[in-house]
């Protein structure tokens, strides 16, 4: 079986999703169901104090799914290491919660600031959180989270919520030709080509949200996103053929009617 | 007594534990983690807290995200 293991948990799917920004949760919950995913992404927000008997949004999210809390927001490692640990107290994830690490350097390009990244990621990790760093493609950065006991490294395609795609492959396989955990591609993606893509280069996952949630039918980009997933996948444990500058005849040359 | 609750600085009853803020303000427990002062309240803690003036509350819960 191909499986993904990350940090205790044992996956068939590769593709993690968001919950972020859906019209509504009927279609969040259609959407999550038809992308395949074993494992969601939630944000840790203040109560509204004034929205009395507010809609769940862990009602919504099929109770076979696992929750990834999340630190989207944070633009430091304090708050971020705050979040985490409010996060555990919220979720019924154990003490050993996989979280998904994401500490931010300016709200207009919303990358990585690798400093306080691997800062916040040293602390969750003596706490015993199971910590999924989002980082820059860079691969110095993805090593030092590593080092700091990290339980995969998941640096950005594109910048979150671009729709780039995959915007530095090389960089992307230098991660991969170095890393040791599960290497998972995370913003970025655009659409289901840049899934298989992502794949295809070795990825042991994709983390997606905007891509699935933005798209005009969310549900079928979702199935969409699965399948690239697979495909890809599939494709490169496959083993693709060297690319080539000339072509190569894939019928005989010999016995062709008419030669002298 | 005043206190900060997710930010708003609020006039609250003295004497309130963790556990009876949260009904002073119709939240239910199971659905919110809070933090006060910087640290995490764990829920098993929530009666044995009581505030005191000037205390920084955050209640939060999770809401969709990426």
């Amino acid at each position: 079986m191909d499986e993904l293991v990350l940090g205790g948990h044992r996956f068939t799917s590769r593709l993690v999703v968001g919950t972020g920004k859906y019209k509504d949760f009927p279609t969040m919950q259609a959407a999550l169901q038809a992308s395949g995913a074993q494992m969601v992404t939630v944000a840790v927000r203040r109560l509204d104090l004034q929205a009395r008997g507010e809609a769940s949004l862990l009602h919504w999210i099929p109770k076979d799914m696992v929750l990834l809390p999340n630190t989207a927001g944070c633009f430091n490692a304090d708050d971020a290491v705050r979040t985490c640990r409010l996060a555990r107290e919220l979720h019924l994830g154990g003490e050993n919660p996989l979280v998904k690490l994401e500490v931010l350097s300016d709200p207009k390009t919303l990358l990585p600031d690798a400093e306080e990244t691997i800062k916040a990621a040293k602390q969750l990790v003596s706490e015993g959180f199971r910590v999924l760093p989002y980082t820059n493609d860079d691969p110095v950065a993805a090593r030092k989270l590593e080092d700091a006991g990290c339980a995969a490294v998941m640096p950005l395609g594109a910048p979150i919520g671009s729709g780039l795609g995959l915007r530095n492959p090389y960089s992307l396989q230098m991660i991969l030709d170095q890393a040791k955990v599960p290497v998972i591609v995370d913003a970025g993606v655009g659409t289901a080509s840049d899934c298989a893509l992502c794949m295809e280069l070795g990825v042991s996952g994709l983390l997606v949200n905007t891509a699935i949630s933005g798209a005009n039918d969310p549900v079928a980009m979702a199935r969409a996103m699965k399948l690239a997933t697979e495909a890809g996948r599939l494709a490169y444990l496959a083993g693709r053929i060297p690319r080539k500058l000339y072509g190569s005849a894939s019928s005989p040359l010999a016995g062709v009617i008419g030669a002298a | 007594m005043r206190a900060t609750v997710n930010g708003e600085t609020m006039e609250l009853p003295e004497g309130l534990t963790v556990s009876t803020l949260l009904q002073h303000l119709g939240v239910r427990a199971e659905r919110v983690a809070v933090e006060r002062n910087g640290e995490v309240v764990k829920q098993a803690r929530h009666r044995e807290q009581t505030l005191t003036p000037g205390d920084r509350l955050e209640i939060v819960t999770f809401v969709g995200g990426g």
